[in-house]
């Protein structure tokens, strides 16, 4: 196990200064996640508009992974076509449970989430931002409160 | 990684061999991720003297059959093996006899079974449970769950910033619908100690019956039940140094009498009828059906003569030098708060570091074989008073080292390097 391996820099980053972190004013879905375990809580922001996800952003609290697993999918998901993100929610998913897992598209920095498979303990602190990002999606569409 | 040379253990109070104690604790050679294993997560499981593990091995290969039924002479080996074990229950608590001590799977079943029992049988719409906010959920949820049913209602006295119960709030909560007080003698999350002999003479002045819930307390303080002068004290064998599977709820006795079965099956009965409806044994096996778990109260049964046979005097001033030792060092960190600085402490520093989870903290010990715990600690009322989502937690025994401190004050350092 190298440490390493799982806080690379570019979770060690994204930890420190989670991009789109904040509430989204143009929001018409969003869910929360709670990984009772921890204590990590967030809460997805997304504006769907069409068939894209035109805006994501989150809130909450969490360890170094969940944040920074948060920030960076709202980061590569942003502006992409719905199938495409369920396509990357799918391929992350396996990219943090199978060893032996070779992405079939590009995932960009999503990569650097791969250590967590060194870490048992800590794949579900990854994966909480994907599936609160599932249910917002398939929740019903309304105004957010952000306040 | 190559681990750094270890510092050899060594004792800092005289009479204490520390490195001789370790030798009874096989488990404390493993090497974990390259590391010898610093175990800090005393608070929720602590680990085994090879008597222990013996003491259940030989009840297995040479005393097994089941108790309390047969005339061959292996039931009766085992029911003098698993009766002994009681009593040495007995005497560990200053129970006033064996009728006292029943058998459970350990604290949370101990309590579940006070207020299935003493709860549906004792209390009306209306009546008050007093607890306090440092209580685990053991001794939270059973109240909650029982209080949805029986329109009970649960006055909970709060804590202060040190992580102390607030004792002139507590008396106050005291009142003529209050008909149980219950609390821990130690916070697991925090370690703080509470004044329990006073808190039980307080509800006793008003003829209110008591519960303490001693699961932190046994591995760290002499508990003579009789002094305390508590109606139910809670423990569990697996945080003193015994089996995971077995407990024990102390109850008073004429306390117990009075209280209806809350499990039916084997061994609680003395004649079961169709037609002339059942009968129930008497102390303590009223509260124990089905076949016990043997084997575990043989365990915790040599767990408590393992302890017995150490200095507890030396065995004290050791484990409050560590304690205070810890506390120094950890707190002199920079970037970390400690939470729970009461006066009286049991040996749990629970603390965060600015900039980093305590998940991550844990993550990054562990890779350097030291074992603390990270979260919630089954307490969230306490996270949610400290306004926390988790805290780390390194909770020692006699067993751990000021080597073992260092390892962690290194460990710490290097993981705020990591997020820096």
């Amino acid at each position: 196990m190298d440490l390493k391996d799982l806080y690379r820099d570019v979770i060690v980053d994204h930890n420190r200064r989670p991009r789109n972190f904040g509430p989204l004013a143009t929001a018409n879905h969003s869910a929360e996640g709670h990984n009772p375990l921890c204590g990590d809580r967030l809460k997805l922001y997304i504006d769907v508009e069409g068939d894209t996800l035109a805006d994501v952003a989150f809130e909450g609290s969490g360890c170094a992974i969940s944040v920074a697993s948060a920030s960076l999918m709202t980061e590569a998901l942003k502006g992409r076509a719905l199938t495409d993100v369920r396509d990357y929610c799918d391929e992350v998913h396996k990219l943090l449970t199978q060893h032996d897992f070779v992405p079939t598209r590009d995932l960009g920095k999503l990569v650097a989430l791969s250590g967590v498979r060194e870490f048992p303990a800590r794949v579900k602190c990854a994966s909480l931002c994907w599936h609160t990002l599932l249910a917002a999606l398939e929740s019903k569409p309304q105004t957010v409160k952000t306040e | 990684m190559i681990p750094q040379v270890i510092e050899k253990h060594r004792s800092t109070t005289p009479d204490f061999d520390v490195n001789r104690i370790r030798r009874d604790f096989p488990i404390l050679s493993e090497i974990i991720n390259g590391w010898p294993l610093a175990y800090l997560d005393n608070a929720a499981s602590s680990q085994h003297p090879v008597a222990v593990l013996q003491a259940i091995d030989t009840y297995y290969r040479e005393s097994h059959a089941n108790v309390h039924r047969g005339v061959h002479t292996l039931s009766q080996r085992a029911t003098e093996c698993y009766e002994g074990a009681r009593d040495k229950v007995r005497r560990f608590i200053n129970a006033r006899s064996t009728h006292e001590i029943i058998f459970v799977r350990g604290t949370t079943e101990a309590i579940n079974l006070v207020a299935q029992s003493y709860g549906r049988a004792n209390f009306k719409p209306g009546d008050e449970i007093v607890l306090t906010w440092l209580e685990h959920h053991a001794n939270i949820v059973p109240w909650q769950l029982l209080a949805g049913e029986l329109g009970i209602v649960l006055r909970v006295a709060p804590i202060d910033a040190r992580g102390m119960v607030d004792y002139d709030a507590y008396e106050s909560l005291l009142g003529p619908r209050t008909r149980l007080v219950a609390f821990a003698h130690a916070s697991n999350a925090l370690g703080t100690v509470l004044p329990v002999k006073r808190m039980v003479a307080a509800a006793r002045a008003r003829g209110i019956p008591s519960l303490v819930d001693g699961a932190q307390a046994v591995p760290h303080l002499k508990v003579d039940v009789q002094a305390l002068d508590c109606d139910f004290y809670a423990f569990s064998g697996h945080k003193m140094f015994g089996p995971t599977g077995i407990g024990v709820l102390y109850g008073r006795e004429a306390l117990l009498e009075a209280m209806p079965p809350w499990q039916g099956g084997g061994d609680m009965i003395l004649t079961v009828s169709f037609t002339k409806g059942t009968t129930y044994n008497t102390l303590p096996y009223k509260f124990e059906a089905g076949t016990p778990n043997i084997a575990d109260a043989i365990g915790l049964g040599a767990a408590i003569d393992y302890i017995n046979a150490l200095d507890w005097d030396a065995l004290t001033a050791y484990e409050n030098d560590l304690l205070a030792y810890a506390t120094h060092r950890v707190g002199a960190l920079p970037g970390i708060k400690l939470i729970g600085t009461a006066d009286e402490k049991v040996s749990v520093l629970s603390f965060v570091m600015d900039g980093v989870h305590p998940h991550d903290l844990g993550t990054i010990l562990d890779t350097e074989g030291i074992a603390v715990r990270t979260g919630h600690h089954c307490a969230m009322p306490v996270m949610e008073y400290f306004n926390l989502p988790a805290t780390a937690r390194a909770s020692f025994a006699f067993y751990n080292t000021r080597a073992e401190v260092d390892r962690l004050v290194a460990a710490l350092t290097r993981a705020r390097a990591v997020f820096a």
